[in-house]
């Protein structure tokens, strides 16, 4: 007999927010995929830079925060943040924004900070690529890479 | 410079982007803003129009410089008529405009739903996916109005381009989350669940996101996705490396995928068929076959990618909890983790692990990790790993390993990091009551814990203690004995001396035969702390020593020299000075039968939840303990088989009025959401006005108090206290409602708010502003309330408090009295014109009568007080029967006034009154009537 337990039902799984930020707490990209008010995001903001830049490469990737988890990695000087729930895949997350880099630098060639100060308008579009919805939606560098050139051929 | 033009750029956008970073101050930054804002407006106000390169660069500016953080409040038109262009780039920039700023704006909803719904048609891919995104991204009501009918159309549509399909399967993701109600199941259903088998895997990724979230909610009308992921999930873990091509990420084939259709499966119990569970069987060995595999690659990501799969296995083997050899299998694959160099392993195997603990399949191959755990919780760096074995460590305990479990805690508690210290408390405090076999090791336990953070030591807690110490005869002398030792220190924890206090007072004769703890000792011991306590503990000491003088008459002459003293009697604190004169009193007047009887020993408590498990899953959210708990429970049960270590049921209920110290009103379960309320994370970050919550319990009692009295407590619980002061004058008032914070941390986004019925808006007219919306910890905020009393109305309005405390959403509804008596106006009378209006008032509508038993003692005085303070006159010598009250009034409504009389007879014998109103108005007699009814 299954002694299944009920489903996970209703918790929705998804990302809440994703965040790029430096070390000196400047936001490069702030993708919502909640309701916030402008002071709630720059509270966010200010807090998930707090608790992320205060811990070493010994530290786990994942940290609690308010009810949430941020799984985060660090590039040179960049802090990449997804928010998702406690129980989620973190390991998924983790790998999902390394996914998130290589296209970038892929896209931008090389990229560093100051591509995504110039090209922010582009970000976004990256972003909806790969995430929509607070949802992974395309996983493959190969079909992003070419759906993004086919746009930037459209310019 | 930066690799800016890709043929593309934005040139003027380059420049400024470049003058902005290069400003030196904030007021340089601004001063540069500030002169583009002023040539944008210009640009968009000019007689020339503008082409579609210019208005895409200078929308882009802005939404630049509203990315800074300034406001912008023009642009938007512009920005929605870029949407309308033919050209790509304008389009991107338009609706990447709307979707970051989004408006509200009803006029321009209706022209950008405009533009969306012709992109939709357009068949051009591109358009599509914009508009797509859009929807997803704001996903505002009036979106999901306009086209949650028309988006599975999209979806499932024979010739819709795969990267299309992709958009539309997450767009109606976006919309079904935010407006459930208005995306129709149908036909389109069947359809979706069959893109599972789609032959482009972005079309799968995103469809199973879709479906996971719609089965969530719906599970029968997508059971069918079970047996299509599983195959589906089998295609991939058996494929080789290369098969998947574009989807293989480090030689791992379609990870992210892999994990979404495990977590589909998690919304369902094993699948029935037993050829489909034969095959997810086997595609779970698999996946744990291949962690024993050698890595295919060096690179973190590789093994990160396999690992996230593995978990994910893992997780549903968990959710099914049906096959032993999964489970035990599970559970040694993460006990290899728990020693990786990887600290993300570490953290996440024993995350895993702590869900495995409750299964009993598992339960005892957890157990076997112990020393792993407890190393972890010494030698971990990471406090989010040492957090994660302290869970695990209190998942996996059960009466086999309890004390040793109980003492790493307590050792690991002296260092541990402030932040988790009230909760290992919380949970040591739960094993020791839980799995004690000997009652003297749970008193220890507690005591020690007093000891080493006797900071982070709840009320709950203590309160806990004694109250088992109470139930339980067979420890109440070692008890009394440990208490007395421990208070020897020249330094204790204040609630120590509080549950000495306490357990002294009762249990102090029990040791008392000793001379080195004679009655004496006892009680110079406990007075010695007295001058260094808050005054509850004061207080609660004055009780011990009033129960002492009832124990040990030879000390009765020296503690009345305590209570007599000025520093007692005329102490400044109304609370401490009450009990010293009524103690002293009491000492004085009473004979020791009657001492004897009024300071018995306490009855024992009846059973009920332990306050401390309440508090417990109060912090960590009812989700993630109830679970453990439950699940505990039953193990217990079914394992230990031996009884548990509750007191006899045959517990007597302490009469509130026994029980001096305060503990019979053990604090009250939390108020907080309705458990159903979806889930506490959802509470937390939603930002949509919450439901509002049912009445609070006690709320109608509270209510009644009011009738009679003007100011006071109307509501409290653990982290509210809610005060009214209110004055009433003919038809207006004024009242002050008082919001104290008892936490030590902010509320945030604190909003109380008046509701009224329609009924009652017309009736009452209620003004207030609004509060700061932050209330510091031990802070209060006061909000006045403007009161006009239009016409005579029935019903009370409802004050609703809405914040955040912690991670959590509180949301408290209370009645707050305002009643229609307060617009009375006493009027003075003789006999005769009494009796004369009465009898004017003899039409039956004009009168109500209630006969009804007395709740109260019926005493002559008390009952003067309430008809005065109902607020009619109160008429001496008036009725015939000395023994009846009369009373007369007018309630002053805006439109008019009405007379009111009032008799109430009472009958002692009976223990009955009759109240008899009399007014002008039908419904003000009836409503008088019903108000005062309650009162006696």
């Amino acid at each position: 007999m299954s002694r299944g337990k009920c489903c996970k039902g209703g918790e929705g799984l998804e990302i809440r927010f994703i965040l790029i930020q430096n070390r000196a707490g400047k936001t490069r990209l702030a993708k919502w995929y909640m309701q916030f008010d402008d002071d709630e995001k720059q509270k966010l903001i200010e807090e998930v830079h707090a608790v992320v830049t205060v811990r070493d490469a010994k530290h786990t990737n994942f940290v609690e925060f308010r009810n949430f988890k941020i799984i985060y990695r660090r590039y040179a000087g960049l802090y990449f943040c997804i928010c998702v729930d406690v129980n989620d895949n973190n390991l998924a997350y983790l790998e999902a924004i390394h996914n998130f880099v290589e296209v970038l630098n892929e896209y931008f060639h090389n990229v560093c900070e100051l591509d995504l100060v110039f090209n922010f308008y582009k970000v976004y579009t990256v972003v909806d690529e790969m995430f929509l919805a607070g949802e992974i939606r395309e996983t493959s560098q190969t079909k992003v890479l070419k759906q993004l050139l086919m746009l930037q051929s459209l310019e | 410079m930066p690799a800016v033009s890709k043929g593309d750029g934005m040139r003027g956008l380059a420049v400024f982007i470049s003058d902005i970073r290069n400003c030196k101050s904030k007021e340089a930054e601004i001063k540069r803003i500030n002169k583009e804002l002023a040539n944008i407006r210009s640009k968009f106000k000019g007689d020339k129009a503008l082409d579609g390169y210019s208005k895409k660069k200078y929308v882009c500016k802005l939404l630049f410089i509203f990315l800074l953080g300034h406001d912008i409040d023009f642009g938007h038109m512009e920005a929605v008529n870029l949407l309308s262009s033919n050209r790509y780039t304008e389009k991107q920039i338009g609706y990447l405009f709307i979707s970051v700023l989004v408006n509200s704006n009803s006029e321009l909803i209706r022209l950008i739903n405009n533009a969306i719904k012709n992109d939709l048609a357009s068949r051009n891919p591109t358009f599509m996916g914009l508009a797509l995104h859009c929807i997803a991204n704001v996903g505002s009501r009036e979106m999901a109005e306009a086209f949650a009918g028309e988006i599975p159309k999209v979806l499932v549509a024979g010739d819709t381009m795969d990267s299309v399909k992709q958009s539309a399967a997450l767009c109606l993701l976006r919309l079904y989350r935010t407006s459930p109600d208005l995306v129709p199941m149908g036909d389109w259903t069947s359809r979706v669940v069959h893109l599972l088998n789609d032959q482009h895997l972005g079309v799968v990724t995103a469809a199973t996101s879709l479906i996971t979230t719609l089965a969530q909610k719906n599970p029968e009308e997508f059971k069918t996705s079970v047996s299509l992921a599983v195959s589906r999930l089998s295609r991939i873990v058996t494929s080789a490396s290369t098969d998947l091509q574009d989807y293989t990420y480090y030689f791992v084939p379609a990870p992210w995928l892999s994990v979404k259709l495990l977590r589909l499966l998690q919304c369902y119990p094993p699948p029935e068929d037993p050829a489909v569970r034969g095959r997810l069987t086997e595609c779970l060995e698999t996946i744990l076959n291949k962690a024993q595999e050698p890595p295919k690659s060096k690179k973190v990501q590789h093994s990160n990618a396999k690992n996230a799969v593995l978990f994910e296995a893992i997780s549903l083997i968990i959710h099914h909890d049906s096959e032993p050899n999964l489970l035990v299998r599970a559970c040694n694959q993460l006990g290899q983790f728990l020693q990786h160099r990887e600290t993300n392993l570490r953290y996440l195997a024993l995350e895993s692990m702590c869900t495995l603990a409750s299964s009993e399949f598992s339960h005892e191959a957890v157990k076997t990790h112990i020393e792993t755990v407890i190393n972890a919780l010494k030698t971990e760096r990471d406090v989010s790993v040492r957090q994660r074995a302290v869970d695990l460590l209190y998942a996996m305990c059960d009466r086999s390993n309890a004390q040793q479990i109980v003492a790493e805690m307590l050792s690991y508690l002296e260092t541990a990091d402030y932040s988790i210290r009230e909760e290992i408390v919380l949970k040591v405090a739960i094993l020791a009551e839980k799995y004690a076999v000997d009652y003297t090791w749970y008193v220890d336990t507690i005591l020690n814990l007093i000891r080493i953070a006797g900071d982070y030591v709840s009320e709950e807690v203590w309160y806990r203690v004694i109250q088992i110490v109470i139930n339980r005869d067979d420890v109440q002398g070692y008890a009394a004995k440990t208490v007395f030792e421990a208070l020897q220190a020249p330094a204790c924890h204040e609630n120590l001396v509080k549950v000495g206090g306490y357990i002294l007072g009762e249990f102090g004769n029990l040791i008392a035969g000793d001379p080195r703890s004679s009655p004496l000792i006892q009680f110079s011991l406990l007075h010695s702390k007295f001058h260094l306590c808050s005054v509850p503990t004061r207080a609660l000491l004055l009780s011990t020593y009033i129960k002492f003088v009832n124990l040990f008459p030879e000390v009765k002459a020296t503690i009345q020299d305590v209570l007599r003293s000025d520093s007692q009697l005329r102490n400044a604190d109304v609370e401490l000075q009450q009990r010293a004169v009524e103690y002293l009193r009491l000492s004085t007047v009473a004979s020791t039968d009657i001492l004897a009887t009024v300071l018995e020993e306490m009855p024992p408590f009846p059973e009920r939840e332990s306050s401390i498990l309440a508090k417990l899953k109060k912090k960590k959210g009812p989700s993630t303990v109830t679970g453990l708990e439950d699940s505990k429970r039953e193990r217990g049960a079914d394992i230990n088989g031996g009884p548990e270590p509750t007191p006899a049921s045959a517990a007597s209920t302490p009469s509130p009025s026994a029980d001096l110290l305060g503990l019979g009103a053990a604090p009250p379960a939390p108020v907080g959401p309705p458990a159903s309320s979806g889930g506490l994370l959802v509470d937390v970050f939603s930002d949509s006005p919450s439901a509002v919550a049912p009445l609070a319990p006690g709320s109608e009692d509270n209510f009644a108090r009011f009738v009679c009295k003007n100011n006071g407590v109307l509501f409290e619980n653990q982290l509210l206290q809610i005060g009214l002061k209110s004055e009433f004058r003919q038809n207006l008032g004024r009242m002050f409602i008082f919001y104290g914070n008892k936490t030590s941390t902010q509320f945030l986004n604190f909003t109380p708010t008046l509701i009224c019925s329609d009924d009652l808006q017309a009736t009452l007219s209620l003004q207030t502003k609004p509060v700061d919306p932050t209330v510091d910890g031990g802070a209060q905020v006061r909000q006045a309330v403007n009161i006009e009393c239009v016409s005579d109305f029935t019903e009370a309005p409802v004050l609703n408090i809405q914040f955040r405390y912690g991670g959590t959403f509180q949301n408290v509804s209370v009645k707050l009295p305002i009643t229609l008596n307060k617009f009375f106006q006493p009027t003075e009378m003789a006999s005769q014109d009494f009796f004369q209006r009465w009898k004017q008032l003899s039409n039956p509508q004009q009168e109500v009568q209630n006969i009804f038993k007395a709740k109260h003692p019926m005493d002559t005085e008390i009952t003067k007080a309430k008809i005065i303070g109902f607020g009619s006159a109160l008429l001496e010598e008036v009725d015939p029967n000395p023994a009846n009250f009369v009373g007369a009034g007018i309630i002053h409504t805006k439109s008019t006034q009405i007379g009111c009389l009032l008799r109430l007879e009472p009958n002692l014998q009976a223990q009955m009154y009759r109240l008899t109103l009399r007014t002008s108005k039908e419904t003000v007699s009836q409503r008088l009537c019903e108000l005062l009814s309650d009162q006696f």
